[in-house]
């Protein structure tokens, strides 16, 4: 196990070094530059602009000096665009605000997810069964810049009941419309996988042991099926954490959240080369990260898998 | 990750577990996918909306970039869906026919999904199939570049890519083929493994069978299933991908348009007395990737014969 | 040194005590005093030399105080400054700072600061990218400075005491004083700047000396700013906080206003009629100085062959119908553009233009006329490409002129880009036709008619004409340059090295109750200061 968590750390260095190269390379190719503007810098403004952020330089020396920075001092340089703020600044006002809503509409799309599988799983080839397929395959095929729209017009105009956007510090009212609008990505992958595994588990030995024993149908679900159908559903954590980063940046759009999707968006159409780098090697390396818990939690909850 | 891992290991696990002898399995899974509604159904409402790409055009009384004077700048008053002056799904902002305009959107998004998932397939199963037929080192190499690739955030990349080689049809086949090719390699790599030590396999090679007699005739209609229903599964998340693009305006150029873009801009000005210009595209959108799940799992239903 | 001479604008409104907030007779106030508006974007900087946008400019215009502010209408008033005077040779200002400005730490506000300031714009150290505007402002040593070949100190700018400010400049220029508003010309405290470095502008450490204090600022979410009592009119401010909600959907936007989380915010493009009818207290279209335009690539190498016909160019502009794109696309009441200078800037006057008072059937008539001449037609189609940037209303005009010109024989190939990409191509010559839109720095023509010169840094399509260079170049020593902006804006009418579509409207939806919002200041430079609201 341990030799197998070392190994996979291992890929993570070329993999993020990859990452860094791949972006940093079609970031320059890009036509247009940070300090490009509608009005022309003068030349010798720009190259003092240049001179500053250290853009002068050859390509090779700035990407050295760029992993040198991160990995010496964990310093991932100032904002060309924002200039008064770092990059670390940047991921740490937008980070813990897209964790947020991102982790709390994971919970409640696992929430109902669940229940929505486990449901259609036990009634099924019902009309719950179809219910529930229809409902979830709905939920991910509404994309949530539709939902955005939908739900601010409803609770903000109509009701009254919350606010169209900001964050203010993670209050709740403000937090409700986000967590909606992007847990039905979520949602409809859960409730599906949660559903052919529960009926994969159902129709398991295991359980029609537990039938033949005759405890109560609850029982052996809640008891018997549940842990084993969940299995799935954790390793699902992984592409969540992609389809969150992702769905951020809606949200930031639509709410104005001030959450990393917006700045990693804005950060490729400024061309604010250091944010989009921290952004990505952030998404890339945590990425790495989650697939690698979820490996670890898969192993520690069915002890048949070994590395 | 709309296609559910569980399902296809157990399909690919079936498809590997018994030579397929060409017709029966085919056959019976035809006889199985006939039997299941939702899956007819959703075969039926693929075949209408091809039908209204291909015709669609020769309905519409108005052409897509055609500017309708009369209406544009009254467009929540006069723009509504009428039969009277031809736009039957009414008119987008600026006055041009909507119907014309889904009918346009819905190529451009159906060729999309279409040919993203064709290049995520064609290069998914020569990559896993190379990669589990030689084995070994060469295996070993390519597995690992695998996951390296999966823990890139595709969608930066899409974005960065947009961005830096400006917006193209092109570019988006590419980049959004090269998103999901991965997940494809790695199933057809497992199912090539599986095969390549299975009896009929190895007494196919001990008869002299030349190596690619076997392929074609053993490996490759044991992996047609897999890949049919993941192709099938990915048209969707091709779509979606799409429509996210498009909502960030890095989409196709005007005058082609697609659901994406014509969903974006509808929900945008949903508040203004407009609502069909969201109502229209949104309704093709939703029932064509309905359509496209219910087929797959139909189509792996069929090929999986399993109480579920 | 004359002692009187202050320029006539200035004098008129120095006679007036310059109130704040000016409440109106048998306006009672309001309870609530606080006002929330909206911001596209994330404001990047709250540094006065760094800040290059109009929405960070807004900010600044809050938290900082120049020389002079400008009032309602966009006259000049006292700001620190109460007076200058102006050299004979109309070279030398003499600038008097009042002595009760203070900093919001207590400190005083001395002609020292705008020294400071100013050098600190110039030097290329700060590498701002608003240092051009000390050229443009035309002080003694700017451009050398900027380019870092005199040092910083030679900058044409110094203290004379603690309140009289001196700056020289190269050539008269009697719209200078015009120029002090702008936010890169405001004073920083130096003591600050230097104890905090880089992060002297985060909330706690910014010190300004406007009548806001920074209270916050979260990136991409809002800045909140609150009463500054050490500000010098303090007492007759009136709006306690002001918050700035960063909203990128302009939708999402208006949604929030209608449910009353916003005082103002913008109408997007095709929904002021409405708005106006439903909400007539709310709706404003007012002037705003910005003009639109579709500018033809003429460089000699990369420019297409077309283009260099100059009936070519007159049958495109000709057969875009603008009554069209300013009444049923924009519909913001922007008015159809036929010039370059937006119409309303202060002592412009509008030349004949031909064809700006035909009828689009006789334009049509004549464009056709035009490109059968050039030897384009039915049988010889003209293929052009028109590069714009991404937005909702460019994307609706770029497309409603595709169809103008399709009725002449003109194919045009939309090619939309995102911004970066848009204005490097057009700094490169790399276009054929390219939307593009300039924005007056200051409320006087040269503003606009500059750019076309040979030698401006911003004639992106390399117009070039020895008579019109040479009528800018006398309009900066003329007694009165109108007849001269005439004269240029006829030759750009018969060259039409663009096609101007239409001039600016600042199309806003503003709760009823505020006062003070500087609608008629055609630069949109408002102040927060000068806000109230009224008890309905």
């Amino acid at each position: 196990m341990l030799s197998y968590i070392a190994k996979r750390l291992a890929i993570a260095v070329p993999t993020l070094l990859l990452l860094i190269i791949i972006s940093f390379l079609l970031m320059h190719a890009a036509p247009g530059g940070p300090f490009t503007q509608e009005r022309a810098l003068p030349p010798q403004v720009l190259a003092n602009l240049e001179a500053k952020y250290g853009l002068d330089q050859p390509l090779w020396r700035q990407m050295a000096n760029y992993v040198w920075g991160i990995v010496a001092h964990f310093d991932f340089g100032p904002s060309f665009i924002y200039k008064d703020r770092t990059v670390n600044e940047i991921i740490a006002q937008g980070f813990p605000v897209t964790l947020t809503y991102g982790s709390l509409s994971f919970a409640l799309a696992v929430l109902v997810g669940v229940s929505l599988g486990v449901a259609a799983a036990i009634r099924h080839n019902t009309w719950l069964d179809y219910l529930a397929v229809g409902v979830s395959i709905g939920a991910q095929v509404l994309p949530n810049f539709v939902m955005a729209p939908i739900l601010v017009l409803v609770f903000t105009l109509w009701l009254r009941w919350l606010p169209g956007g900001g964050w203010e510090g993670g209050e709740w009212q403000y937090i409700i419309m986000p967590v909606v609008a992007l847990s039905t990505s979520f949602m409809a992958s859960i409730a599906r996988i949660t559903r052919s595994s529960m009926l994969e588990v159902l129709n398991s030995n295991h359980i029609r042991t537990a039938r033949a024993k005759g405890l109560p149908e609850r029982k052996v679900i809640l008891r018997h099926a549940l842990k084993p159908a969940m299995l799935p559903v954790i390793s699902y954590l992984g592409p969540a954490f992609v389809t969150m980063i992702t769905g951020s940046v809606v949200v930031d759009i639509y709410f104005s959240t001030g959450g990393i999707g917006k700045a990693f968006v804005d950060s490729a159409l400024n061309r604010d080369y250091a944010v989009m780098m921290g952004v990505t090697i952030l998404v890339g390396a945590l990425t790495i990260l989650f697939n690698l818990v979820v490996d670890i939690l898969y192993a520690w909850i069915d002890p048949k898998i070994r590395y | 990750m709309v296609v559910d891992t569980i399902k296809m290991k157990s399909l690919s696990d079936r498809l590997a577990a018994e030579e397929v002898k060409g017709r029966s399995l085919w056959a019976d899974a035809r006889h199985r996918f006939l039997r299941n509604k939702a899956a007819v159904v959703g075969l039926v409402i693929l075949f209408l909306i091809g039908l209204f790409a291909i015709f669609g055009n020769y309905v519409a009384a108005w052409s897509n970039e055609e500017l309708d004077f009369s209406v544009m700048g009254q467009v929540a008053d006069l723009g509504g869906p009428s039969l009277s002056n031809g736009h039957y799904f009414g008119t987008d902002d600026l006055g041009r026919d909507l119907f014309a305009r889904t009918v346009q959107g819905t190529r451009i998004s159906l060729m999309v999904g279409i040919v993203g998932s064709l290049i995520a397939v064609v290069v998914g199963t020569l990559y896993g199939a190379t990669a589990g037929y030689v084995g070994g080192r060469v295996d070993n190499i390519m597995m690992r570049t695998v996951d390296i690739l999966m823990s890139i955030p595709y969608m930066f990349v899409l974005i960065l890519l947009l961005v830096m080689f400006g917006r193209s049809i092109a570019m988006l086949f590419i980049g959004i083929g090269l998103i999901s090719w991965l997940d494809m390699s790695r199933i057809v790599r497992g199912q090539t493994l599986s095969l390549k030590h299975k009896e009929f396999i190895e007494a196919a090679q001990a008869t002299g069978v030349p190596s690619f007699t076997i392929i074609w005739r053993h490996i490759v209609p044991n992996l047609l299933g897999v890949v049919a229903v993941y192709a099938t599964l990915l048209v969707p998340l091709m779509i979606l991908t799409e429509s996210f693009i498009s909502f960030l305006g890095l989409g196709v150029q005007e005058p082609l348009t697609s659901w994406g873009a014509l969903i974006s801009e509808g929900a945008g000005t949903i508040n203004y007395g407009t609502l069909w210009q969201l109502a229209f595209p949104l309704f093709f959108f939703i029932i064509t990737l309905f359509a496209f799940f219910f087929v797959g799992d139909g189509l792996r239903d069929a090929l999986d014969p399993k109480d579920r | 040194m004359n002692k009187l001479l202050l320029t006539t604008a200035l004098g008129l409104s120095l006679a007036l005590p310059a109130f704040a907030a000016e409440v109106q007779p048998g306006d009672t106030l309001a309870e609530n005093q606080e006002y929330t508006y909206r911001v596209l974007d994330a404001i990047k900087s709250m540094d006065p030399q760094i800040n290059t946008d109009v929405d960070g400019a807004g900010i600044m215009r809050s938290l900082f105080e120049g020389l002079y502010n400008e009032d309602q209408v966009g006259g000049l008033v006292p700001g620190v400054a109460t007076s200058h005077e102006l050299s004979d040779d109309k070279t030398t200002y003499t600038f008097h700072l009042r002595d009760n400005a203070k900093w919001s730490n207590g400190d005083p506000v001395t002609a020292n600061d705008f020294v400071y300031a100013w050098k600190r714009l110039a030097d290329p150290a700060t590498a701002s990218e608003y240092a051009w505007y000390m050229e443009l402002m035309q002080v003694v040593n700017a451009s050398e400075v900027v380019a870092g070949e005199k040092p910083v100190d030679e900058l044409g700018v110094k203290a004379v005491d603690d309140h009289t400010l001196e700056v020289k400049i190269t050539a008269p220029l009697p719209f200078f004083p015009k120029m002090l508003t702008h936010a890169s010309t405001f004073p920083v405290n130096q003591k600050v700047v230097e104890a905090h470095g880089d992060k002297w502008t985060d909330a706690g450490n910014l010190v300004g000396n406007g009548a806001y204090v920074l209270k916050e600022h979260i990136l991409g979410e809002k800045v909140v700013m609150e009463r500054n009592p050490m500000y010098w009119d303090d007492a007759k401010t009136i709006i306690t906080k002001a918050t700035a909600l960063t909203i990128n959907d302009e939708n999402a936007a208006l949604t929030r206003y209608l449910a009353g989380e916003l005082d103002r915010t913008d109408v997007p493009a095709g929904q002021y009629p409405r708005l106006e009818a439903e909400l007539p207290d709310e709706a404003n279209s007012v002037p705003q100085s910005c003009s639109y335009i579709y500018m033809f690539n003429l460089d000699e190498a990369k420019g297409p062959e077309a283009l260099k016909d100059v009936n070519v160019r007159k049958a495109l502009s000709y057969a875009i119908d603008r009554d069209i794109i300013v009444n049923n696309v924009l519909q913001g009441g922007q008015a159809p553009s036929y010039n370059w200078t937006h119409a309303s800037t202060d002592g412009f006057e509008m030349p004949e233009i031909d064809y700006a008072s035909w009828s689009q059937a006789d334009r049509l008539a004549k464009a056709k006329e035009l490109l059968a001449e050039a030897g384009y037609g039915p049988d010889n189609p003209l293929d052009l490409t028109l590069n714009y940037n991404t937005s909702e209303a460019h994307k609706k005009i770029a497309i409603a002129v595709q169809q103008f010109w399709k009725g002449i024989g003109v194919n045009l190939t939309l090619n939309n880009m995102e911004w970066k990409v848009h204005t490097d191509k057009m700094q490169n010559q790399d276009f054929e036709i390219a939307r593009y839109a300039w924005c007056g720095d200051y409320n006087e023509a040269s503003t606009y008619l500059d750019l076309f010169t040979s030698y401006s840094g911003h004639n992106n399509g390399k117009f070039l004409s020895a008579d019109y260079d040479k009528l800018l170049k006398d309009s900066k020593t003329a007694e009165n340059p109108a007849p001269l902006y005439k004269e240029a804006e006829q030759i750009l009418a018969a060259e039409m090295p663009f096609a101007p579509i239409y001039q600016y409207t600042e199309v806003e939806m503003i709760k009823p109750d505020m006062r003070g919002m500087s609608l008629n200041n055609l630069m949109q430079n408002w102040y927060v200061k000068d806000m109230y609201r009224v008890a309905n």
